[in-house]
């Protein structure tokens, strides 16, 4: 089985999720080529154990982001199973590789076997579905969803020049709001709704969160409420779907949406004051207690550790 | 300039999903809503008309519940609305791409707005796939977007934070959250769109041969159960759950 992994990169470096691709495509049989967009990591790349050959896909369109421009520029050079990460920037590539191609796409897929047979959530996690692909098709998989392949590779790396009309201009790159670790990213969360009472308050969740290296989320509620709590924290259903290991619920209430967006946390612990909070019901530790008490025990036992 | 936006109707948020017999119970499904992020498309779509004129389609595929959306987009103001009468759930990305690609065709539309995904299949496909097919510019994660003189200039989401952009026509917009909520109808609109007409078409209206799916979906399942977990009352509890977090959970 022919399969093709389009690289996730951040910057100039290689993202790890790249090497969890080159896992799955292994699981279901394939020797992959990886594509490093933009010539981005491609060395790195030729080191993952199991990957049959690097192409460095170099060409003027990779440097700013227009999907389309890329997906041209990369779909020539795509074969069989075309696999990328679910990140938002790589789901829009590679649906169009897949439109380019004439291929069925599946996207966020968190199970795979040869067959090829894809498992992947559906209405933000309230049911999974299984289904298997006839033919060649593109399937974009969940960051930390599948083992990652190991190094000691060292796989040849060729390079191309591809490049296409870029349609999208970027005018002006206004930075995030904080240099914070982002919410899509971290592997410990802590988050805060509306019971926060005042932005000011999240400061007690930044000191926690720098203690342990976590990023900081938030509530609809929260972002909509407080104009110092910006969107891009906002984790659930029209915000940011999240799977970090641990996952913190500080005052809030644990509505469906929000739920919709950190379920699929490893562990999740809930500081709430009301005991019939819904959050509880998806905690796997829950503690009753307003956060002004709890916060600051939170704090001092995590800077013990 | 004709706007398009595309509106698929999903089970609302706040309903419930069952799974009997391998399958997604949709008759158990309690309420029906546009997609979240379509709303963000719909506002900015007429925020497009009133800014420049023209005329907004709202465009839906699905079966003969879902043109009330479209009645609900008039209300808000949408000018003309088309069903593509067919049952989505069977098919396949390209099939539902295709479909919406040539409706939006044959509107004459040189923009088009989108959710970035849709709340059933959380894909986040078809906006991408539908202007590859028509040779459309795209761009995703969008929370904002004006005219500029014969083009527009956007907002979106990079990893660095923002990015402003411009293009030209003909393009897409797939839509993330906006900071703007879509405007609620008037008691005027709701009546008004009640004697809307839908124009309903068939695949074969658009011309489009269904090919069969190439994805066949085996079973929906329900997530698996949580073990239920662990409640402890009050602040004093807080030492219990870090030793637990680091002993029992192995997470920090
Ligand atoms: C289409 C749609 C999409 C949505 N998308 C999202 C989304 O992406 N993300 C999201 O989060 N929401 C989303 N929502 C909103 C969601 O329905 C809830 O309104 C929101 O999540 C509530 O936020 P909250 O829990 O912070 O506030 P509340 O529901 O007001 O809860 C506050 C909680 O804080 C507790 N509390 C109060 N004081 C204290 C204290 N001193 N110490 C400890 N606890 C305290 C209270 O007991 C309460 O449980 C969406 C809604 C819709 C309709
Ligand atoms: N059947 C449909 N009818 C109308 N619009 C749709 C349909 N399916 C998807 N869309 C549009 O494409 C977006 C992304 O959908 P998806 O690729 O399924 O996540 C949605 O938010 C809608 O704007």
């Amino acid at each position: 089985m022919e399969v093709t992994i389009i690289a996730e990169t951040t910057g100039n470096e290689l993202h790890p999720v790249t090497a969890q691709l080159v896992g799955a495509a292994c699981s279901i049989g394939g020797t992959p080529t990886v594509i490093c967009p933009g010539g981005v990591g491609a060395t790195e790349a030729s080191s993952i154990s199991g990957v049959g050959k690097v192409v460095s896909a170099e060409g003027e369109c990779f440097g700013s982001f227009d999907s389309g421009a890329w997906a041209s520029a990369l779909s020539p050079l795509c074969e069989g199973v075309v696999m990328a990460s679910s990140s938002a920037h790589s789901r829009e590539v590679l649906a169009q590789v897949a439109a380019i191609r004439n291929i069925p796409i599946i996207q966020d897929a968190t199970g795979l076997e040869s067959g090829i047979r894809v498992t992947r959530p559906i209405y933000s996690g309230k049911a999974i579905e299984t289904s298997v692909a006839s033919g060649p098709c593109a399937i974009s998989i969940r960051q930390n969803a599948f083992e990652a392949s190991g190094s000691g590779g060292n796989a040849d790396i060729s390079t191309v020049n591809n490049t296409s009309d870029v349609g999208v201009a970027v005018r002006e790159a206004l930075a995030k709001a904080s240099e914070r670790l982002d919410v899509a990213e971290a592997d410990i969360i802590i988050s805060g709704g509306r019971g926060m009472g005042d932005p000011s308050n999240f400061s007690h969740l930044y000191e926690i969160a720098d203690i342990v290296g976590a990023a900081v989320g938030a509530s609809r509620a929260a972002v909509d409420t407080w104009d110092d709590i910006p969107h891009d924290m906002q984790v659930g259903q029209t915000g940011k779907t999240v799977n970090p290991s641990l996952y913190i619920a500080v005052g809030i209430s644990g509505a469906i949406q929000h739920l919709a967006g950190m379920r699929s946390s490893k562990y999740i612990v809930a500081i709430n004051k009301d005991p019939d909070a819904p959050i509880f019901s998806v905690a796997d530790y829950g503690i009753v207690s307003t956060w002004e008490e709890a916060l600051p025990a939170l704090r001092d036992e995590f800077g013990k550790l | 300039m004709t706007i398009a936006v595309l509106l698929k109707q999903v089970p609302d948020t706040t309903a419930k999903i069952t799974v009997s017999g391998g399958r997604v119970d949709e008759g158990a499904v309690s309420k029906w809503s546009m997609s979240p992020y379509d709303e963000y498309a719909l506002e900015y779509a007429l925020q497009l008309k009133e800014g420049g004129g023209g005329d907004l389609v709202a465009i839906t595929c699905g079966p003969a519940r879902a043109s009330k959306i479209l009645t609900d987009a008039a209300a808000v103001g949408a000018d003309s609305l088309v069903h593509i009468v067919s049952d989505d759930s069977g098919m396949d990305s390209s099939n539902v791409q295709n479909l919406l690609a040539s409706a939006i065709r044959k509107t004459g539309a040189e923009v088009v707005l989108c959710g970035k995904q849709a709340a059933d299949t959380n894909s986040g496909s078809t906006g991408p796939g539908v202007a590859s097919i028509l040779g459309f510019t795209c761009v995703g994660m969008v929370s904002e977007v004006s005219m500029e003189g014969d083009g527009f200039v956007a907002m979106r989401t990079s990893p660095s934070g923002n990015e402003k952009v411009s293009v030209s026509k003909p393009c897409l917009f797939a839509f993330d959250k906006a900071a703007t909520e879509m405007r609620r109808p008037n008691v005027r609109g709701i009546m008004m769109a009640k004697k809307k007409a839908v124009e309903s078409l068939t695949p074969a209206d658009l011309g489009v041969t269904m090919e069969g799916s190439r994805v066949s979906l085996e079973s929906h399942s329900a997530p698996a159960e949580k073990p239920p977990g662990q409640k402890f009352e009050g602040a004093a509890s807080v030492p219990t759950v870090v030793s637990k977090l680091r002993d029992e959970a192995n997470v920090i």
